[in-house]
């Protein structure tokens, strides 16, 4: 009897270690997936708060004041984000230049496998102007389905709280004009202006 | 007995499901060989901080002899062993340093990478990193002689992965021979280097 409660706690305490941010609707980088409600610590910089509208201490994605997140998973380490870096700074730019999706559309970068100085030190190579964040142990890319990188999600955020991944796609955006155009149809914007 | 081998196996393939997310670039999709979880440590250098480190002139993928020698008096010299191209961590290792040169330049340091691999590898591996602003040296021919030197040579003929920080002296200051199976912080590096500016 004993034997066997120890199994079911090993067994148990495996699962639980292996998936440390819950919530993931199926395959999430499908269309239509549940974005797992990961917390986030509290940025650094006070722009940075002001930006995403939330509240003092860690917070849930949920909270961002968005219609829109765009979570972009990443590595300092990674190549090809390094290349992609210029292009998602334009991208972000293009949504601050546009009063009428500026408030609707938030992006924010979770650095994959990175210490909070790693983040830091990509964050300044490149000047990027939007949240980023450590994800030293790689729980979120774990939670995420450990999706190569770069990755992007487009979430939408309901009015409940809940979450759905609208589109999401591995590697570069390409044209940030036309990436923009896609988000803004795939998450219904334009029908609430 | 038996629940002791069980645990060890969850354990076994808890490390081997965290450690799977190295390499994710999308820049090596498909290209990389994963090796599974290593031993972490498989040789004992006889190095510490506090000696003259020791001397070696190797090739370049650029087609350069680099020494150590040629530092001397001038830079501060971190070197970079990684154990093989095309895996995971590796290829997960230099390409921050590429865009960390500031970091190197604000401490008077040079870095040089060094690998077992022949330089047509290391040609195609590194070239999938972008222009890395550091030589990278092949430790190739005779097999391993500077890993060896440095005591660094893993039983399999490939090299531990280890940082060495060398003064302008030529005087180690600072040894990690890290676990082969994680990438070494950042941070960690640039505090050592910056200890060598006070």
């Amino acid at each position: 009897m004993k034997k066997t409660i120890m199994i079911g706690i090993i067994l148990c305490l495996t699962v639980f270690l292996s998936v440390p941010v819950t919530e993931a609707g199926g395959d999430i980088t499908d269309k239509e997936g549940v974005f797992p409600n990961i917390t986030l610590p509290e940025p650094a910089k006070a722009y940075e708060k002001e930006y995403l509208g939330i509240p003092e201490g860690p917070f849930a994605l949920s909270r961002i004041k968005a219609d829109v997140v765009i979570v972009e998973i990443f590595s300092m380490y990674c190549p090809y984000c390094q290349k992609e870096a210029p292009n998602v700074n334009e991208f972000f730019r293009l949504i601050s230049q546009k009063a009428e999706i500026k408030e609707k559309i938030k992006i924010i970068g979770i650095g994959a496998g990175n210490t909070p100085f790693e983040v830091d030190v990509f964050g300044k190579q490149y000047d990027i102007r939007f949240p980023l964040f450590s994800d030293e142990s790689f729980s979120i890319h774990k939670a995420v389905g450990e999706v190569r990188t770069p990755y992007f999600f487009v979430i939408r955020i309901n009015p409940d709280g809940s979450s759905k991944v609208v589109y999401s796609r591995a590697g570069s955006i390409q044209d940030p004009n036309a990436f923009l155009d896609m988000i803004i149809q795939e998450a219904g914007l334009q029908k609430e202006e | 007995m038996s629940i002791i081998r069980l645990f060890l196996t969850q354990i076994i393939i808890l490390i081997f499901s965290v450690t799977l997310t190295h390499g994710a670039s999308e820049q090596f999709k498909g290209k990389i060989y994963t090796p599974g979880m290593l031993k972490p440590v498989d040789s004992k250098t006889r190095l510490k901080a506090g000696m003259t480190a020791p001397s070696f002139t190797l090739p370049s993928v650029k087609g350069e002899k680099i020494s150590l020698a040629q530092y001397l008096g001038k830079k501060n010299v971190v070197i970079s062993f990684v154990p093989a191209a095309w895996t995971p961590v590796c290829s997960d290792q230099w390409p921050g340093y590429n865009i960390a040169k500031d970091l190197f330049d604000r401490n008077n340091a040079v870095l040089l990478g060094i690998s077992v691999d022949n330089i047509p590898t290391l040609f195609a591996w590194t070239g999938e990193m972008g222009d890395l602003w550091f030589p990278v040296l092949s430790d190739f021919w005779p097999h391993g002689a500077v890993s060896k030197k440095y005591g660094i040579l893993r039983s399999d003929g490939v090299s531990e992965r280890a940082i060495f920080v060398i003064d302008k002296k030529g005087v180690i200051r600072y040894i990690d021979v890290h676990d082969i199976n994680k990438r070494p912080a950042l941070e960690v590096l640039i505090k050592e280097l910056e200890k060598l500016q006070k």
